[in-house]
């Protein structure tokens, strides 16, 4: 049986199960419903939960064991001179039994091989067997093991509760869950990468050039892991962004939100919403095809040499899409600002612009301060313009004319493409995430917190 | 503050009143000023959001035709099917390229030559042979005769014909030689040249050749993985949604769970990328490049999203809600379930759709994951190796061929599309849907 099919025949057990456990409790009660400790409909859930929770515990655990297993069994029924070869080769190996298996190679095929295949494809199925009654044994066995337990004083509704309760606890975990699994993924590769690589050659290391070479006289391919280019041109393209995003961004909030008649703030702010909802991959577009030659020719025409994957180009693209966030985050913070704050302003005789540049914003600072650092983060970890736009060759520049790469632009340059998992290539990407991810931990927490404070600071 | 300032100290000749109306006329130009610069922001903003989507629709809207070239072609009895027994796996087999090529030297006799011959036959487009085929296998007693039959064109002609390609400049550095734009406005002179609409880009999974590469293969895979996506982080967000706004006790460990969701919010999602290339491929062995590995990249990215969606929904009911069903014997589940929850919904389902046009329009992550993979074949379910359509976007924005340039606008628009429904019906559900106590 295959699992999509034995999981909607689950599926139709439980559901068999509610009506079970329903019709029992209510004959039970023989006809006085009011006897019985919850309602009927709760004795019908549980014993849908024990037909169906037991038994898809099974078919996970199953699943996630079932592979291994499998294919422990097939390596060491393998012959002899096959098995007995060294890990790395046994692994190319078991693709190629699993290749045959699916039936995606044409061609030769070692008998030797061909045997494993269909081994591997025998136990398979017996493995598939095998779940499917194991399964439905214990699917079924659950339900009667309900079945048995109703009673009239059987506290059906508290199970039932108790276990929604476990799944609701379970479901907002994940978000910790999550947060541990990035640090974990990223922190052992790049223990292992660190194992090659002095880490402070990583982080003080001036040369960036990943492309390990593959003979010993290649040329260019030295192999190089210092992440400072990097870093300064991550930061240059932020700054840049920034220097777009967070006056245009201010200033719109600021007549927004003070100058803007109603009917006005209602068309222009959704319409600068927009441009917060359009995907990057559009923004890199958009800076590969029109800003980026358009700044190149600017720059021929003043008598600039400029690159034409500059350093501009992506970040006055990547300013425009953070213009939004700014906006909007300031626009809250501004209209957090009491209004009393205001009518002193004006009581003093102070104009509408000075009461907004001498009371309104200095009393929303920290507000705005902490959206900046948001939009600093946002800026440092958004990848698909820069991949798109920016160049991929490492340069210590501080020119924005010039071409620098960044961070991520590296971090995917490293990870597409044909790759072995093992080389210091790859797991340099690792180690530029975990850079990243600590980097824009370390804003967003600042942020939060300075935004937190604020936020308490007037309720 | 300066000129207030002043005022205040002020010297003891002038009466302050006049102090003030000298620095009147001063102040109010700042004002203007001041005022001028927030409307200019505004103003530049939006100029900035017309000119992405007039750049855009003006590279993009000619994607939507695609030229064809009128051929008579004799269906060679000789060369389809030699004995004669419409035996469809000898029809699959057939030389159809003979065909288009016989029937394109019988139009230009003067062709001799075999590069010039070579240059005539890429005016056709490299799957024209296959539609040919589709067309004998369709209706075989075509064979033996002669039809008009519109053959589309390949990518350089496309361009020429759309005015997207020069003709000027030396013929060395141009795609398109002198003798094919002369054979060109010879068939466009015949009234054998007609544009109409692309189907192929609907219809169709990915190419190398851009008159045959579409969208549909891209459309399917970000249906599947938006699927994955909806059907995971939907429960578990409301689920976790539930838990920290109505049950959750407040201590250390519910803090550190809000500490967690709000960061994973302002996290790049590029390290989420890394993350499931690290747990889900590399860890779990999940299949590379599928929807199902994508999906669970996004429902991690997204559930932040839905959390703070939805807990901000069912703060918004009011507590009088919650007494009322408590005070009348529900247990606080029941109060959740059947009265709270229902109130909620709209407002968690607006979250969630919003939550799902950003997993449709994020690449970063997938790139990571291995769909960026060139992949032809139109994905039928959920393991299958797949591209989504902003990683499509992404590989086309990169290919050289400039006909690439117009079918990466193209699926922009129908991407930009999807995402202004999804964001309108959002907008829909909240306006009709929402309460205000």
């Amino acid at each position: 049986m295959q699992k999509s099919t034995l999981l909607f025949l689950l599926v139709l057990l439980s559901a068999a199960a509610y009506h079970i456990g329903r019709r029992r409790s209510l004959q039970v009660a023989g006809g006085t419903v009011r006897s019985l400790h919850s309602l009927p409909s709760y004795y019908g859930y549980y014993a849908a939960l024990w037909c169906g929770i037991p038994a898809l515990l099974v078919l996970f655990l199953w699943t996630a064991f079932e592979n291994s297993i499998v294919i422990q069994l097939v390596v060491s029924a393998l012959p002899e001179e096959l098995s007995s070869a060294p890990p790395d080769r046994i692994g190319l190996l078991v693709n190629d039994i699993r290749n045959v298996a699916s039936g995606a190679v044409a061609g030769e095929i070692e008998p030797a091989v061909e045997a494993a295949a269909n081994h591997y494809l025998r136990l398979k199925d017996t493995s598939n067997r095998l779940l499917s009654v194991l399964a439905t044994f214990v699917a079924i066995t659950g339900a009667a093991y309900a079945r048995q337990r109703i009673s009239k004083e059987h506290r059906a509704r508290n199970h039932v509760e108790k276990s929604i309760t476990v799944f609701l606890i379970v479901c907002s975990t994940l978000a910790v869950f999550t947060t541990i699994g990035i640090v974990l993924s990223v922190l052992f590769e790049s223990i292992r990468f660190f194992k090659e690589v002095p880490i402070t050659e990583f982080l003080f290391g001036l040369d960036w050039s990943p492309q390990m070479a593959i003979r010993e006289d290649q040329v260019g391919s030295s192999g190089a892991f210092g992440a400072v280019p990097l870093f300064v041109g991550t930061l240059l393209i932020s700054l840049i962004a920034m220097m777009v995003a967070v006056p245009v961004g201010l200033l719109s909030a600021i007549y927004l939100s003070e100058y803007a008649s109603p009917r006005f703030r209602a068309t222009a702010k959704p319409l600068l919403e927009i441009l917060a909802g359009i995907p990057t991959v559009v923004y890199g577009f958009f800076a590969a095809l029109v800003v980026a030659p358009f700044v190149r020719d600017l720059g021929v025409r003043i008598g600039l040499d400029v690159s034409s994957e500059s350093a501009l180009a992506a970040g006055l693209v990547m300013g425009i899409m953070i213009i939004p966030f700014v906006s909007s985050l300031s626009d809250d913070f501004i209209n957090a600002v009491p209004q009393s704050l205001r009518d002193g302003a004006y009581a003093l005789g102070a104009t509408q612009s000075e009461t907004i540049r001498q009371v309104i914003i200095p009393a929303a600072l920290p507000g705005i301060v902490g959206g900046v650092l948001l939009a600093v983060s946002r800026a440092i970890g958004e990848t698909m313009i820069v991949v798109m736009a920016a160049g991929l060759t490492a340069n210590l520049t501080a020119n924005p004319l010039a071409a620098v790469t960044t961070v991520t632009t590296q971090i995917v340059t490293l990870l597409v493409g044909d790759q072995e998992f093992d080389s210091p290539k790859t797991l340099a990407a690792f180690a530029l995430g975990l850079v990243l991810f600590l980097a824009t931990l370390a804003l967003n927490i600042i942020a939060l917190h300075i935004v937190r404070k604020y936020r308490e600071q007037y309720e | 503050m300066n000129e207030i300032c002043e005022i205040s100290g002020g010297s003891s000749s002038d009466r302050t009143i006049d102090v003030v109306h000298a620095s009147l006329v001063k102040r109010r130009q700042a004002e203007k000023r001041f005022r001028l610069y927030g409307l200019l922001s505004i103003v530049v903003g939006l100029c900035f959001l017309v000119l992405l989507f007039g750049s855009i629709i003006a590279r993009g809207y000619t994607a939507f035709q695609q030229t064809s070239i009128a051929l008579d072609v004799y269906f060679d009895p000789q060369l389809i099917d030699p004995d004669g027994r419409r035996d469809p796996s000898a029809l699959m087999e057939a030389d159809y390229d003979r065909l288009l090529k016989n029937a394109l030297s019988s139009m230009f006799l003067d062709v001799k030559e075999r590069q010039a011959k070579r240059a005539l036959y890429s005016l056709l487009s490299a799957g024209a042979s296959y539609d040919l085929r589709d067309l004998v296998l369709a209706n075989p007693e075509l064979i033996g005769k002669t039809q008009k039959v519109w053959i589309s064109a390949d990518d350089d002609t496309d361009m020429l014909v759309k005015g997207q390609l020069g003709r000027t400049g030396a013929e060395g550095e141009r795609r398109i030689k002198d003798n094919q734009i002369a054979w060109i406005d010879k068939l466009e002179a015949d009234g054998r040249i007609k544009k109409s609409f692309n189907t192929a880009f609907f219809t169709s999974g990915d190419s190398r050749e851009p008159e045959l590469a579409g969208i549909w293969g891209a459309v399917m895979g970000s249906l599947f993985t938006l699927l994955v996506t909806l059907s995971l982080s939907l429960p578990i967000g409301m689920a976790a949604a539930i838990y920290l706004e109505e049950f959750a006790p407040r201590n250390r460990w519910t803090d550190l769970i809000e500490v967690n969701i709000n960061n994973l919010a302002a996290v790049p999602s590029i390290v989420f990328g890394l993350l499931g290339l690290a747990v889900f491929i590399n860890f779990f062995g999940l299949p590379r490049s599928s929807p199902l590995v994508g999906g669970l990249v996004l429902t991690l990215m997204t559930l932040p999203v839905i959390i703070i969606a939805g807990r901000s929904a069912l703060k918004a009911v009011p507590p009088s809600v919650r007494e009322a069903a408590l005070g009348v014997g529900a247990s606080p589940m029941q109060m959740v379930f059947h009265h709270v929850l229902p109130l909620a919904v709209p407002g968690m389902m607006t979250g969630a759709i919003i939550g799902m046009a950003r997993a449709l329009g994020e690449s970063a992550p997938l790139l990571m994951i291995g769909m960026v993979a060139f992949i032809v074949d139109v994905p039928q379910s959920i393991m299958e190796p797949s591209t989504v359509l902003p990683v499509q976007i992404y590989l086309w924005a990169d290919s050289p061929e400039r006909a690439f340039v117009e079918r990466t606008s193209a699926a922009i628009m129908v991407l930009l599309v999807f995402l202004i429904f999804m964001n309108g019906l959002a907008v829909y559900i909240r306006k009709r849907f929402e309460r205000r106590w």
